[in-house]
């Protein structure tokens, strides 16, 4: 199976999706003339045309607004918001309008819209160019949200989403742009609030999503010196997330650290540790355990953000904790 | 091609169905009988009328809090309003969005607002769709002068100007930024507004409906034939206060005392009377009017309240075949 990298697999979706269905269209800063930011819209312009990809002034709001609006009319837009830190000007477009459409008008109509949104540190970008703030919009009824780790998942969750018939927001971590993975050459929708078991274990479950599974993989290897198999779930999607496949892994294993690179402290960790210790509290041999970023903003000095970001160490330390 | 009725006997039927319609929800309000915030266009009836009368139905409009006029003028069903608005389950929007959300998208009504200029973003959007879809559609975005100091003017008059969308901008100038004069409120005015960002602008006496209708009529014909927003400041009078049950002690007795003079209702029945009306013709329209809100409030209120095991529905559009 070829390797791409998992910009790639973001704009071959986006294309498919074009191809099949002439409702799609694309909005964002810089994201027609230069091909996106980071290239994730590379060559739209050019096989679609202005009409369908389109390079937005700076202004986030209008940006989601015409997602919601367009929506509203009969099409699919994609939005995307360059760094996930500038949806903080698009909230009531995505929180009051669109999250909240279809139920406050009474299933009259359903909003099919995506806002890609990319998120994570790694490249000393500073405090608003950083953040992980996908938990807001998990908070939110009527937002679903993804956040692929992998270029198969993120051609299959950004199929889906568009195909979606509801606002969905597709996180991407900025880290794993460049990096390569598996995407077959018929590459198929994954459909949204499926997990995968991204390395099976029988010890313990460490839930996780985007960026971090790579980490959890790398601590498995690490653990495994020491006679420790990590089960390592990829949640892939976090609102609705696979509620049912987390307690069937924690079932056989009876242990579990929850690992994210948002700030811990309420964040997605908190709701799968609050079901678990509920629905899951039978299968539980040791306290719960999560790992995220400290309680602060992301810092810039290299040194500060790498002791920011969780990483395989920190679930390395977690999963023994579980075991003492 | 949209559906054009510009007499005013038509137009005045329409302002005098919204107000009387208004005014017993006003009288329900007083007794208990509505839920929440209720905000009235009592005296703002001619911007609603005299707009939807140059729309179709593929046209498409998004309102704000002060909005059953809209919603009323655009085709809005009246026992389905009213039923929402007491929060019942046979509302157009089952009793979950109530006054402040009043929609119905299958005729292009997009939603009152509870959030000050929100729909603005929302029709910027719709009419780059309108656009895309090239069939000459216009899409309109009703706001108050209260809405000129948010941010979201600025990205949509620049982003609509740039692009060429077809958004007929209409502000209703009251005077009031709920309850503060907007002179405290903005720094400019609309005209200089619409100027700065090459967006073709006209003034009108909003409580003129054929004024009104005149205008929009001009505007959105040039708006079909070349897609381009256009900017419509309607003068009008917020008779009642921001709120049922707000006292308006600050508004002072000179403006109140003028509110009459200024009444959309009264002036067109003038000219009605003027142009050779009776007022038998009078007295049978507003008995027919008075009918036609009877039998939709006698329907809303026989509506049940919607039950909890409604309660999740329509939070996510069901999916047959995904599990």
């Amino acid at each position: 199976m070829p390797e791409v990298r998992y910009l790639k697999a973001v704009n071959q979706a986006l294309y498919d999706a074009m191809e099949v269905d002439d409702s799609v269209f694309v909005i964002g800063e810089d994201v027609a003339a230069a091909g996106g930011p980071f290239k994730a819209t590379r060559g739209l312009l050019e096989t679609f045309g202005p009409g369908r990809v389109y390079d937005a002034p700076i202004a986030e709001a209008v940006i989601a607004g015409v997602a919601v609006g367009a929506a509203m009319t009969g099409m699919r837009p994609v939005a995307e918001i360059m760094f996930m830190d500038f949806i903080t000007l698009a909230m009531d477009q995505i929180v009051n309008q669109a999250a909240k459409a279809r139920s406050m008008f009474g299933g009259q109509a359903s909003l099919p819209l995506v806002i890609r949104a990319p998120h994570g540190g790694g490249l000393n970008a500073g405090p608003q160019h950083s953040q992980c703030l996908e938990a807001w919009f998990a908070h939110v009824p009527g937002l679903k949200v993804v956040c692929p780790a992998n270029a198969a998942d993120a051609y299959g969750l950004i199929r889906s989403a568009i195909d979606d018939p509801d606002p969905v927001i597709v996180v991407e971590n900025k880290t794993l742009y460049a990096a390569k993975s598996e995407l077959p050459d018929d590459p198929q929708a994954v459909p949204i609030g499926k997990a995968t078991i991204s390395r099976p274990g029988r010890d313990v479950t460490v839930v996780t999503y985007g960026a971090m599974v790579r980490e959890a993989l790398t601590a498995a290897d690490q653990l495994t010196i020491e006679g420790v198999d990590i089960e390592v779930l990829d949640l892939r999607s976090i609102q609705p997330w696979d509620e049912a496949m987390v307690v069937s892994s924690l079932a056989r294993t009876h242990r579990l650290v929850v690992a994210h690179e948002a700030v811990e402290a309420f964040g997605v960790g908190a709701e799968v540790v609050a079901r678990m210790a509920d629905v899951g509290f039978d299968e539980l041999d040791a306290p719960i355990i999560r790992v995220g970023a400290p309680f602060a903003p992301s810092p810039f000095a290299k040194s500060l953000e790498a002791a920011y970001r969780p990483d395989a160490s920190d679930i390395v330390r977690a999963v023994r904790r579980t075991l003492a | 091609m949209p559906i054009k009725s510009s007499s005013l006997q038509v137009l005045y039927r329409q302002m005098l169905l919204i107000r009387r319609a208004e005014e017993r929800l006003q009288k329900l309000f007083a007794d208990g009988d509505v839920p929440g915030f209720l905000h009235l266009s009592i005296g703002q009836e001619a911007v609603a009328v005299g707009i939807s009368s140059v729309l179709g139905v593929a046209d498409t409009v998004s309102s704000n809090h002060r909005g059953h006029g809209h919603a009323l003028a655009k085709g809005v069903s009246l026992s389905g309003f009213f039923a929402e608005i007491l929060g019942r389950a046979d509302g157009v929007c089952r009793g979950r969005g109530g006054s402040m959300h009043v929609a119905d998208l299958s005729i292009g009504m997009l939603g009152a607002n509870g959030i000050v200029g929100a729909g603005m973003p929302i029709t910027t959007g719709s009419a780059l769709a309108l656009k895309m879809k090239g069939a000459g559609n216009i899409a309109a975005v009703y706001f108050g002068d209260g809405a000129l100091a948010e941010g979201v003017i600025h990205e949509c008059f620049n982003l609509t100007s740039l692009w060429s969308l077809p958004v007929l901008f209409v502000c209703e100038n009251n005077g009031w930024s709920e309850f503060s004069p907007t002179e405290r409120q903005l720094a400019t005015s609309l005209e200089r507004l619409s100027a700065a960002f090459g967006i073709a602008f006209a003034s009108v006496d909003g409580n003129d409906v054929v004024a009104v209708a005149d205008q929009a009529d001009k505007f959105v014909n040039q708006m079909r034939d070349m897609p381009s927003p256009r900017v419509i400041e309607c003068q009008t009078t917020r008779i009642r206060g921001h709120f049922e049950g707000d006292p308006q002690d600050y508004r002072n007795k000179e403006e109140m005392s003028m509110m009459s003079e200024r009444d959309p209702i009264a002036r067109a029945r003038s000219q009605l009377l003027a142009e050779g009306l009776s007022d038998v013709w009078f007295e049978q329209l507003h008995a027919e009017v008075d009918s036609e809100i009877d039998v939709a409030l006698k329907l809303a209120k026989g509506s049940p309240e919607p039950t909890s095991d409604s309660l999740v529905a329509d939070v996510y559009t069901p999916r047959l075949g995904v599990s």
